[in-house]
């Protein structure tokens, strides 16, 4: 049977850079296909072409076997392919219904027919099993709500081919069910399904055939069943998983930070979160996304208003703004770096000291800013053709390490940083890997929060798992387990019995 | 390692075009009185220019400056006024209405910006609004009419505009200190960087611990000083104020700033390039009071074909990047 949608040896380049090589890729009709990789490893970029948001370099997206040049995404989205992405594509200020049937409105005349919009839209909620009024407007929804609407928005496209990256990553569990009955009911109406996921047991359960991708590659194809949760991890990750992470072999010190009854409201609440960091200590912090991880980092870091008492160094300090966590030595490393990290329409330079500007003298001194910007370059080799280019111009791993630069050069003690390898390539992960142990073997404490697993266990000395805004547990040393973790951040009670 | 930008010099290139075309176009252009009273006049919009530039870079916006100003002219001749008969018509009282000029222009910036950081009021509404209330009060101060500073003080104060260095003036003199000032605080100074940061993306500013909203509520307090500054330049030119004085400076003021170089989304300042934006300005104002080629009628409308063709070659050097 010919693939409704494939892939045939298919690079793509950006700049100088080579980031899939020879990639073939068939969906077919009636089957969900689960593409899983690594962070990095190509996964969005394959998605991007197939939804013709990118076009290959070399190679060519086949429909029904015949070449299909799209040169946008409605163009894709007219031959039947509709991709959701992880980023809401939704009007913030329009209806539920008039976001489903945003450019294709139903109308009589001039006139739009709202009726019928609105009880085509309350049949597509209703199928997804949620109370989503058609009325409401989006800005007033939650994630997981918005999320159902972009479901039910691709539906009502009538898609022959359904693509959707990470599609449970914002869902409650019930709406997780939801989700997984509606996949089941277009594979068997005949629909071509993608989905790119880190939830291992997702793939399980839903994928009829599993890609694994690697730094751009197809390292594995499988079917349902020939592939273990381990199986997919291995794959994934490579042989090189082991030794991708430095010893742990910094003991821990004096206590540097103490965090009692911390409570931050919000739309993501966090509860009565306490915890200790100590000289020489990295201390991971887990959780599913929206468990409240960032939002806890961000309120010891004095970027959000919160309850509870913070003590650095034994002395309780009030953390009320940035500059009072900077005054205390604690940074913040964003997981936002694009939008919260570095100003991408500045050079190197200014972007490196601008934490750190006081120390420049009141007449910025600008011969000691260069020689700043030099040793950084050096000590976290920062790879750029100019310190004069935007910050914006460089590389993601690049970038990472810029951001990096410019939060060590206000000599920090504590170190908070949030996903600190998201979107980079393997080789620098490991020189960020190695520049944290670096910091806990200078006497500082560092908490790392990450949504990978494999990089919590494989730097933490400690982990504290975070579920729905409150500390769901802590493991350490040996128990440091894939398993141990997420059960406690699914809720499934205490870390499972030593084998 | 610089490039040479041509869309950065093309301000300047316009500027050295419009003085060689006033000067072909008639001798007494060139002529020093001619140059002075230009210069003079650029001043008042010059030095608002200034403090615009900051406001403008940081992401912010002022419209209130234009009549500030008149409101300013109001209060400093009524309190001249009023204090001469006590401490007499003497550079004293004039040095008093100097600090009334100074005082209010920063207590209304200040009040500008304290509600746009503190009450969180968008700048263009907050201005809007400032702007009619400083309108209407020296309307009303002057009751419909025309405000006069005494004729003793009058004389007394009239060098300040008048005299100077040969027949460079205070005002240019005053303009041309506080521009370098400007442009060295922008380029070297920890404040300017910031400024620059909060437009590109107050976001990460506050993630970098700036203190945003301090920086920002300086830099319309800055903005608020300088207009007190024009304003004590200004009185003495004609010795009156009215609720039609300052009328459409703020339109000059920021459109001196866009043709500048500075990006009206904020992020990237030039002071220098503001300066370059004034002087484009008065030279096309004058250019066509001295020649009889266009009506000086159609100086608002030349004036709106340069700001946007600015913004244009903004727009382009953008999508060229």
């Amino acid at each position: 049977m010919t693939p409704v949608l494939a892939l045939d040896k298919v690079t793509k380049s950006f700049g100088p850079v080579e980031v899939l090589h020879g990639i073939d890729l068939a969906l077919s009709a009636g089957e969900v296909h689960a593409l899983i990789g690594e962070n990095g490893a190509g996964k969005s970029t394959i998605m991007k072409i197939l939804g013709g948001f990118l076009t290959p370099t070399s190679g060519q997206v086949l429909l029904d076997g015949h070449p299909a040049p799209f040169r946008s995404g409605p163009e894709a989205e007219a031959a039947g392919i509709v991709v959701i992405h992880q980023e809401f594509n939704l009007a913030p200020d329009l209806s539920v219904a008039a976001n489903i049937f945003l450019g294709r409105e139903i109308s009589r005349g001039v006139r739009l027919d709202h009726t019928a919009m609105r009880a085509a839209a309350a049949e597509l909620l209703d199928r997804l099993g949620t109370a989503i009024r058609p009325e409401a407007r989006i800005r007033d929804l939650s994630v997981p709500d918005r999320q159902m609407v972009e479901i039910a928005k691709a539906l009502s496209r009538k898609a022959r081919v359904l693509i959707m990256d990470e599609p449970s990553a914002a869902l409650t569990h019930r709406e997780v069910d939801a989700l997984y009955a509606q996949v089941d009911r277009l594979r068997a109406e005949g629909v071509a399904l993608m989905f790119c996921s880190h939830r291992l047991d997702e793939v399980a359960r839903l994928a009829d055939r599993i890609t694994v991708l690697r730094d751009g590659a197809v390292v594995r194809r499988a079917l349902r069943g020939e592939l273990t949760d381990d199986g997919m991890a291995t794959a994934m990750v490579g042989r090189e998983l082991r030794d991708i992470f430095p010893p742990k072999d910094t003991p821990a010190g004096e206590e540097l930070l103490r965090v009692e009854g911390l409570s931050v409201p919000g739309a993501v609440q966090v509860g009565n979160v306490s915890l200790t960091l100590h000289r020489g200590e990295v201390l991971g912090i887990a959780g599913l996304v929206g468990s409240g991880r960032t939002e806890l980092a961000e309120a010891i870091a004095g970027l959000r208003p919160s309850s509870g008492t913070i003590s650095v160094r034994g002395q309780p300090t009030a953390i009320r703004h940035a500059r009072d966590a900077a005054a205390a030595g604690i940074a913040y490393l964003t997981e936002d770096r694009k939008e919260a990290g570095l100003l991408l329409d500045k050079p190197l330079t200014e972007n490196l000291t601008l934490a750190a500007l006081d120390r420049f003298g009141f007449r910025i001194d600008r011969a000691r800013e260069r020689q700043a910007m030099a040793d950084a370059t050096r000590d976290f080799d920062i790879r750029a053709a100019s310190t004069a280019m935007p910050a914006g111009a460089l590389s993601g791993g690049n970038q990472q390490k810029l951001l990096l630069a410019k939060t060590m050069l206000t000599e920090p003690e504590i170190i908070l940083i949030d996903e600190p390898t998201r979107g980079i390539d393997i080789g620098t992960k490991q020189q960020i890997y190695n520049f944290v142990r670096a910091l806990a073997r200078a006497g500082k404490g560092v908490i790392v929060i990450s949504s990978e697993l494999p990089e919590v266990m494989g730097l933490s000395d400690r982990v504290l798992v975070m579920r729905q805004g409150s500390l769901a547990g802590e493991v350490k040393g040996a128990r440091i387990t894939e398993e141990n973790i997420v059960r406690l951040a699914m809720g499934l009670g205490r870390e499972a019995e030593p084998a | 390692m610089k490039r040479i930008d041509l869309h950065l010099l093309g301000p300047l290139v316009a500027l050295v075009g419009l003085f060689i075309l006033g000067a072909l176009l008639n001798p007494a252009f060139l002529a020093p009185a001619n140059l002075s009273n230009v210069l003079a006049r650029s001043a008042f919009i010059g030095l608002i220019a200034v403090g615009m530039t900051f406001v403008i870079t940081q992401g912010g916006l002022d419209l209130s400056v234009g009549s500030m100003a008149a409101f300013l002219a109001g209060i400093t001749i009524m309190a001249m006024n009023a204090l001469a008969p006590f401490t007499g018509e003497n550079w004293g009282t004039i040095l008093i209405g100097m600090g009334v000029a100074m005082a209010g222009g920063v207590l209304a910036g200040f009040v500008n910006g304290a509600l746009i950081t503190r009450a969180r009021i968008e700048a263009f509404i907050v201005t809007l609004g400032t702007m009619g209330i400083f309108r209407s009060l020296v309307t009303w101060l002057a009751d419909g009419g025309t405000l006069s500073l005494d004729s003793g003080l009058r004389t007394l104060y009239r060098p300040v505009y008048f005299s100077g260095i040969g027949w460079i003036t205070w005002p240019i003199i005053v303009f041309a200190i506080v521009a370098i000032l400007g442009e060295w605080t922008m380029r070297h100074t920890r404040f300017g960087r910031h400024v620059e940061a909060i437009g590109s993306n107050d976001r990460v500013a506050r993630y970098s611990a700036v203190d945003v909203e301090r920086v920002r509520l300086m830099t319309y307090v800055l903005l608020g000083a300088l207009v007190g500054l024009a304003t004590i330049l200004y009185v003495p030119r004609l010795g009156s104020a009215s609720g039609s004085t300052g009328v459409l400076w703020e339109l000059e003021a920021i459109a001196a700033v866009i043709i500048g170089g500075t990006a009206l989304k904020g992020g990237r300042g030039r002071v220098w390039g503001t300066v370059v934006g004034v002087l484009i300005l008065s030279l096309i104002d004058n250019i066509l009071n001295l020649a009889d080629l266009v009506s000086p009628y159609l100086n608002g409308a030349i004036q709106g074909v340069i700001i946007v063709l600015a913004v244009v070659l903004q727009r382009e050097k953008r999508s060229a990047e």
